[in-house]
């Protein structure tokens, strides 16, 4: 059947000024695994909009890079 | 994707979910028999999964001695339920739960005590005193986890069971997928504790979206469709989840951390309607009542408090269970010390450990089906929060372990890892099919609009015609990649626990419970013929059957006032 991407703005921010190569601790802790590594950046980003907004991918980060918001539907 | 892997597991003891109950079982599985192996699967990573992720901000139901007794706790209970309890079960938890406190008090968990070192016991209840603040809580998920590496427990984190592989009459195992690598996974056990949480993602948010449910929405209902297709009984799953929350959010307004230092459920009005925030279905009742009111919505009130009062809150529920409330009230310009909280009713789910829906288990944490136990949301003992998870994990592995010692290898059914296989990746062979997401939105809409409270018998009717048409949906799922094959496989899990909801629901002719169990067209209680247990199983033909069972005489015997005690929560409007 015929389908289509759509866009979807996602609740958690990574600076990748501070995200660390080769760490993926925020990956390791989501417990939806909605983040990723990136194949191009190496750094972590938010690749699926789904998201209970709990904070440990921000609270375990070593790098103080990752900020969780509330996602559109609910801000 | 390519053809999948297949990884092979073994265990003496097989433990389905990595939260506090799967954690706590476990670790004294491993302890009560160094020999053993001993396997958690994780659908998440134990570190951060389950309903306590980030922790917890206290233990709503700590029988103190001093404070509380464990039969003025199996009253409190069995009033707050209608009398519809195995009173042995919420006993075995009561007289057991303080030495589950002491034990965790040495693992590093941090309860909060007063100035001569004495646990400091908090009434948030109708009648007695069970809540003990724990507000550096944030690190409990750690300390767990911690304990698991101490003891030598195995933990397969990214694994996510979607049945349970039976033989004989008996559950020896599980099937499921890496969620990660997209392999498919056989765990030979000899016998399994389910821990796999409440029924979190049945309903619909308010707000849309999927995953701002109350309960952590890994919590799918996994558990329940797992014991169900082993023909475990579950039971109850008519008395709903139904939780007070802030609007939106969806998280706690928190009653039991904001209750003992002020704060309180209020109409918009500012006014004080009902006389226990305890979340309890008659509670809920009295909630939904004020909102359909002129005086709606309602709101937690902490504007009065103290400054100093109001700091303390703030660190407490901005740090802990759901530390990101915070920066929403920040979004929308709210400061608790200008304006009340709105609040609302949250979506549905099934879950024993604030309600009484779960997979029926007796006061030794067994099922209906030999070798297969259940602890913490998702086993049936009512308003067993994470204390009784705990403690019931505690139970489920010490029992696991004698059943064992008399349960002969497991066999292995080769039929039935191969019907599996193919039921969780058909997905990958319709690259164009629906998306998860989609139709998974479609059962929870349907859920909210027939399923959810004041219940109409027409209406239920109408939301089960549609899931059993969702199989069709869900035959339609396409996927290509482990991830999306998981979602898929939660969208079955959603629509078993809708059925069920609908089923169960229609099968009990009364109301009960308050909000949770309200028939419109049976809005009585009907103790003469429903003073049972309503329970629900897989029959011989594969379609739902219902059962009742009696409820057991009482260990803790009550007089009818007590027993009609939550019938009297609305403070009455003259006095307010």
């Amino acid at each position: 059947m015929p389908t289509v991407a759509m866009k979807f703005d996602v609740p958690v921010t990574v600076d990748e000024s501070k995200c660390i190569k080769g760490c993926h601790l925020c990956v390791d802790v989501c417990p939806l695994d909605a983040l990723a590594i990136h194949p191009e950046t190496g750094k972590a980003y938010m690749a699926r909009d789904e998201c209970w907004y709990c904070t440990p991918c921000e609270v375990d980060c070593p790098a103080d890079a990752v900020t969780v918001g509330i996602p559109f539907l609910l801000r | 994707m390519m053809a999948p892997e297949t990884l092979t597991l073994e265990a003496d003891v097989l433990v389905i979910g990595g939260g506090s109950a799967g954690s706590v079982a476990a670790i004294k599985a491993k302890e009560a028999r160094p020999e053993a192996t001993v396997l958690v699967l994780e659908k998440a990573n134990v570190k951060r999964s389950g309903a306590i992720s980030m922790g917890m901000d206290g233990l709503n139901n700590a029988i103190i001695p001093g404070h509380a007794t464990p039969e003025q706790y199996v009253k409190e209970i069995t009033m707050a339920n209608d009398g519809i309890v195995n009173q042995a079960a919420v006993l075995a938890y009561a007289v057991r739960s303080f030495a589950m406190i002491q034990e965790l008090d040495g693992w590093g968990v941090k309860f909060q005590k007063t100035e001569s070192g004495a646990f400091d016991v908090k009434k948030v209840h109708h009648k007695g005193a069970y809540v003990l603040p724990m507000p550096e809580g944030y690190d409990l998920k750690k300390i767990l986890t911690r304990q698991m590496r101490r003891v030598g427990v195995k933990v397969s984190n990214r694994i996510m069971a979607t049945r349970l592989l039976t033989h004989d009459g008996r559950v020896v195992g599980a099937l499921g997928l890496q969620t990660r690598t997209g392999a498919f996974v056989v765990i030979r056990a000899k016998a399994v504790i389910l821990c796999c949480g409440a029924a979190g993602r049945l309903g619909l948010p308010a707000s849309g979206y999927l995953y701002g449910t109350y309960e952590n929405p890994t919590n799918a209902g996994d558990g329940y469709s797992m014991a169900y297709h082993a023909g475990a009984e579950l039971t109850g799953l008519e008395c709903y989840q139904i939780n007070p929350l802030i609007k939106d959010y969806n998280g706690p307004a928190c009653a039991y951390v904001t209750g003992p230092l002020g704060g309180h459920t209020v109409n918009a009005k500012g006014v004080r309607f009902i006389e226990s925030d305890y979340w309890s279905g008659q509670m809920m009742m009295e909630f939904w009542r004020e909102l359909q009111t002129a005086n709606g919505p309602v709101y937690l009130k902490l504007n009065h408090l103290a400054e100093e009062t109001i700091l303390e809150i703030e660190r407490v529920l901005h740090g802990t269970e759901r530390p990101s409330r915070g920066r929403f009230h920040a979004g929308r310009g709210l400061d608790y010390r200008d304006r009340m909280v709105e609040m609302h009713v949250s979506e549905i789910g099934f879950c024993s450990g604030h309600s009484a829906s779960g997979v029926w288990i007796n006061e030794r944490g067994e099922t209906t089906v030999p070798g297969l136990y259940a602890a913490g949301d998702m086993g049936s003992v009512p308003h067993n929060y994470l204390l009784g998870a705990m403690t019931y994990g505690k139970i489920c592995a010490e029992n696991a372990l004698q059943y064992i010692g008399g349960a002969g290898e497991p066999g292995v059914d080769v039929g039935q890892c191969e019907a599996e296989r193919e039921r969780i990746f058909r997905p990958t062979r319709e690259r164009n099919g629906l998306p998860h997401h989609q139709v998974e939105y479609k059962i929870r809409r349907f859920v909210n609009d027939y399923l959810q409270p004041p219940k109409v018998t027409t209406k239920m009717e109408i939301g089960l015609e549609y899931f059993e048409r969702a199989h069709r949906d869900l035959a339609a799922i396409g996927a290509d990649n482990p991830h999306d094959l998981m979602r898929a496989m939660e969208a079955h899990f959603i629509r078993d626990c809708a059925e069920m909801a609908a089923r169960a629901s229609l099968f009990r002719t009364e109301s009960r419970w308050g909000l949770y169990h309200y028939r419109v067209d049976y809005p009585e209680m009907d103790n003469e013929r429903w003073f049972v247990h309503a329970n629900l199983r897989k029959g011989a033909d594969g379609a739902m059957e219902h059962l009742t069972r009696p409820v057991a005489p009482y260990v803790v015997p009550m007089t009818d006032d007590e027993l009609s005690a939550y019938h009297k929560l609305r403070i009455p409007a003259a006095q307010a």
